[in-house]
């Protein structure tokens, strides 16, 4: 039995994304080439006539063979270059990075919501089966995951801005007046912190605030039913039992025990959750007028925009294989097991 | 707590109750000297010469640039204004004369009149924009054809502020076309400073960046969200603009839109569905919709001669006897339109050169019974297709034809075809047997409408219609004077045609709908369906 060190299993774990990532560059690039529309046709416009389509279908390179298509791809990728979006004007990799700051702080703020509400509602759950907060827990994870998020996200500004008006205007990341923090890292509330300037900050909070809370509420069911479980099953394990019968404080029976043994798969569903919630980003982001990736995506799918939705699903895989990388480490850190088995 | 049927039932009426408790606080308003403007659609380039360029663009560069000449305004007897399209006005140009022969025209360029940098606006700033404007591929050369302007050696500086431009023949076309948003004017020294060898009209550079001297400047652009324009006030080549900010912001949703006028933090949003158009307008209230119908434009439904059983007269006839076209004009425009059927022409002539205006189509179904019979077709099977991008007016019009065709044995499938697909398919193809169309020109002619929708050579005639009369009457009629006394006769004889051939059905004209703050007042509404904040004022 071979022991592997941390670093060992890391390295292991980049290795093997290798393949997934090579794997994600083919199909994206066969499978958006087979999607309807013709983009020469589409951005040849108006009174279109056949020479300006084909002069259209040279410059965007569409008249070569497949083959030849996909080797220019590739050497433009290795550059770092996702080629020209043509629904949005500029550069793909300059327009995914202008929006991807906007959708990551959305989706951070709205797991922090979940994760807020969803563990312990989860645990009191656990503690106290068939009790309110059970059903309680019940009847929240039910509508979590039976609402769509753009009718939670409607009825909220119905109610909070529309009705009683304390929700600000769903308009986007700032009002129509306050100019955007200067930029380091795309996340208004923590540039705005940076640079001091208190009143953005508020206001990119409180605009974050309804749109985080309807991703929020789509995500916590999946987290509060996983940590529920995870919690009722370690609680009745043998181990629970002799802490409490050694006379134990019920408090670090439940936190140091319990909890971090429950923790487990409470981390693969957060992962997972991450991942979806960045998808479930799309409708959220057009009700609240979000200028994030999912917006812009939808955009370039309608247009037949190549290189767009190229490089929206291969950052998208990035991030995915990121995530799970770090999710994977995490677990080293939870769970000594990991260490020495092989 | 119990979740039992009870609760739910309880929970989910005191939700619907919500309506009911609208308690809305007093308008929030917005700041005196701006405009807010919420957009569905956003603009994503400052150059509408650049390739992907998309429609929202036009409204930037109608307020960041000045073209020669513009369209005047007239009001309409509801008091609400629209352009006028036989006014020609001067915006960059303050005089022209028309040549003798109609083969030239020469415009006067004013000398006070400024680019952003300070730089004054020559001949040579002129003739470099309409070079540009011939010489860069894709759309703007193919508008600039329509006014018989196709190449650079047309455009000739007389002196720095005297700028000429000669046409092979004349045209009632040629000088509107330059009031359109094509021919816009650019600093060209400052655009060729940033321009490279492989890129000499400079478009890297003009899509992201100011280079004119428009009625407003660029204070910020973050594309896909905001952009605010502050007043140029050295600006010399119109009234000056009441407001000193406008402030666009890409709103893509209608529901929050629709949230955002009503609560009174937004003034203008811009480009209404019909639905909340129609519900907003019979609310009355705090909001006002101004909606007109667009200049030129039709939506209609188009019939395939390359498809059998369509190509036989009697049939396209029956067809148009089936529409229910009330339900389509209640269920699809909601109302937000004028009607284009139920006409009553004597002899099958038409009353006048009006265009577009109703065709003598109702919904006949006995009518139709007997002309399936008279041409010997029991009944066939044919496909209803659009574009799922309009889906809004497409799909309940797609729904309601099916449902008539039925009533003469026509079955009829419905194909959705994704909106990057519809332009291949239905239009260059022309692979869709029954179609919904929704063409519209910038030039207010039929003759102008006919030469993008009848005739065989043109993208738009997604009917494969081909007519040897009206061919020769649109090639004839296209440039002709609108006084010549061939003119009228002319358009009338195509309209009758078209009318009688019935390669497409009109429906109805839509409406351009805006809802606006009360206060809001000076809004025009233009033949390119964009907001044109120059001359809005708030009271």
């Amino acid at each position: 039995m071979a022991v592997r060190t941390r670093t060992g299993l890391v390295l292991a774990r980049m290795l093997q994304a290798l393949p997934t990532i090579a794997g994600v560059i083919v199909v994206t690039f066969v499978m958006t080439r087979m999607l309807p529309g013709d983009p020469a046709v589409y951005f040849a416009g108006p009174m279109a006539t056949p020479e300006s389509i084909a002069e259209i279908r040279h410059q965007l390179g569409l008249d070569r063979s497949l083959f030849e298509q996909f080797w220019v791809y590739l050497g433009d990728l290795a550059r770092g270059d996702l080629g020209m979006s043509l629904v949005a004007g500029g550069p793909v990799t300059e327009e995914i990075m202008r929006r991807l700051p906007a959708s990551m702080e959305l989706t951070m703020f709205g797991l922090a919501f979940a994760l807020g509400v969803a563990l312990p509602l989860g645990v009191l759950a656990a503690t106290r089966p068939n009790s309110w907060v059970d059903h309680l827990c019940r009847l929240i994870v039910t509508l979590g995951v039976s609402l769509p998020t753009f009718f939670t996200g409607l009825l909220l500004i119905y109610v909070f801005y529309y009705l009683a008006g304390i929700a600000p205007a769903p308009v986007g990341r700032l009002d129509f007046i306050t100019p955007p923090p200067p930029h380091l890292t795309g996340f208004y509330t923590f540039d705005a912190l940076i640079a001091g300037q208190f009143a953005t900050f508020w206001g990119a909070l409180t605009q974050l605030v309804l749109p985080a809370v309807s991703l929020g509420v789509f995500a916590l069911a999946p987290i509060a039913r996983m940590t529920r479980g995870a919690m009722l099953q370690v609680l009745s394990s043998d181990f629970i039992r002799a802490a409490r019968a050694a006379g134990l404080k019920p408090r670090t029976v439940l936190v140091t025990y319990a909890f971090r043994n429950a923790l487990l798969p409470v981390l693969t569903t957060v992962g997972i959750v991450f991942s979806f919630m960045l998808g479930a980003n799309v409708l959220v982001e057009k009700v609240f007028a979000w200028p994030g990736l999912g917006s812009f995506a939808l955009e370039a799918l309608v247009a037949s925009d190549y290189a767009s939705i190229q490089g929206f699903v291969l950052t998208m895989t990035m991030m995915f294989v990121v995530l799970n990388l770090i999710i994977d480490i995490l677990y080293t850190l939870v769970d000594r097991r990991l260490e020495v088995s092989g | 707590m119990l979740i039992n049927r009870r609760n739910v039932l309880t929970g989910s009426a005191a939700v619907a109750a919500l309506p009911l408790l609208r308690i809305m606080p007093a308008a929030a308003g917005t700041p005196g000297d701006v405009l807010i403007v919420a957009l569905g659609d956003f603009p994503n380039s400052l150059d509408i010469h650049r390739k992907g360029s998309n429609r929202p663009s036009y409204m930037t560069s109608m307020m960041l640039y000045d073209r020669l000449v513009g369209f005047g305004v007239k009001t309409n007897a509801d008091g609400s204004a629209t352009y006028d399209a036989s006014v020609i006005t001067p915006e960059l140009a303050e005089s022209w004369e028309i040549a003798a022969d109609g083969k030239s025209i020469t415009f006067h360029i004013r000398k006070d009149a400024t680019f952003a940098g300070g730089r004054s606006v020559t001949a040579q700033d002129v003739k470099w924009s309409f070079d540009r404007a011939v010489g860069v591929g894709g759309f703007p050369p193919a508008q600039m054809r329509a006014g018989l302007m196709a190449g650079p050696d047309q455009f000739v500086v007389v002196d720095d502020h005297t700028f000429r431009v000669d046409f092979p023949k004349p045209s009632k076309l040629s000088l509107p076309d330059i009031a359109v948003p094509i021919p816009f004017v650019l600093d060209s020294e400052l655009v060729k400073k940033n321009a490279t060898t492989e890129d000499p009209w400079g478009r890297e550079f003009v899509y992201k960046n100011h280079a004119g001297g428009g009625a407003y400047l660029v204070e910020s652009y973050e594309p896909g969200q905001q952009i605010t324009l502050t007043r140029n006030e050295n600006w010399k080549s119109g009234p000056k603009p009441p407001l000193k900010r406008v402030v666009l912001r890409q709103v893509p949703s209608s529901a929050t839109r629709r949230a955002l006028i009503e609560r009174g933090d937004v003034d203008i949003n811009f480009n209404v569905p019909a639905k909340d158009a129609k519900e907003m307008a019979a609310a009355g209230g705090n909001v006002v919709i101004a909606g007109g119908p667009i200049a030129n434009s039709i939506h209609g439904v188009a019939l395939n001669y390359k498809y059998k059983p369509l190509d036989n007269l009697l049939v396209r006839q029956a067809i148009s006897h089936v529409i229910p076209y009330e339900q389509i004009f209640e269920a699809a425009a909601y109302g937000r339109g004028t009607k284009l059927y139920g006409a009553t022409w004597a002899d099958g002539k038409s009353p006048s050169i009006a265009w577009p205006q109703a065709f003598p189509y109702s919904t006949d179904v006995d009518k139709a019974r007997a002309l399936m019979k008279e041409a010997g077709i029991d009944g066939f099977e044919t496909e209803i297709g659009f574009n799922l991008s309009l889906a809004h007016w497409m799909e309940p019009t797609a729904l309601l034809i099916q449902e008539g065709l039925a009533k003469i044995g026509i079955k009829a499938s419905i194909n959705k075809v994704p909106g990057a697909n519809w332009r291949t398919l239905a239009l260059i193809e022309k692979k869709v047997p029954i179609n919904l169309t929704n063409f519209g020109g910038w030039l207010n002619y039929g003759e102008y409408y006919a030469f993008f929708q009848y005739r065989a050579e043109s993208m738009f005639n997604s009917s494969s219609y081909r007519n040897e009369e009206v061919e020769r009457l649109i090639v004839e009629t296209l440039h002709m004077p609108v006084d010549d006394p061939q003119h009228d006769p002319n358009v009338r004889r195509l309209i009758d045609i078209v009318a009688a051939d019935v390669p497409m059905i009109p429906l109805y004209q839509p409406y351009l709908d805006v809802a606006m703050q009360p206060g809001v007042k000076g809004y025009v509404s233009q033949y390119h369906r964009q907001l044109d904040a120059r001359p809005i004022a708030k009271g």
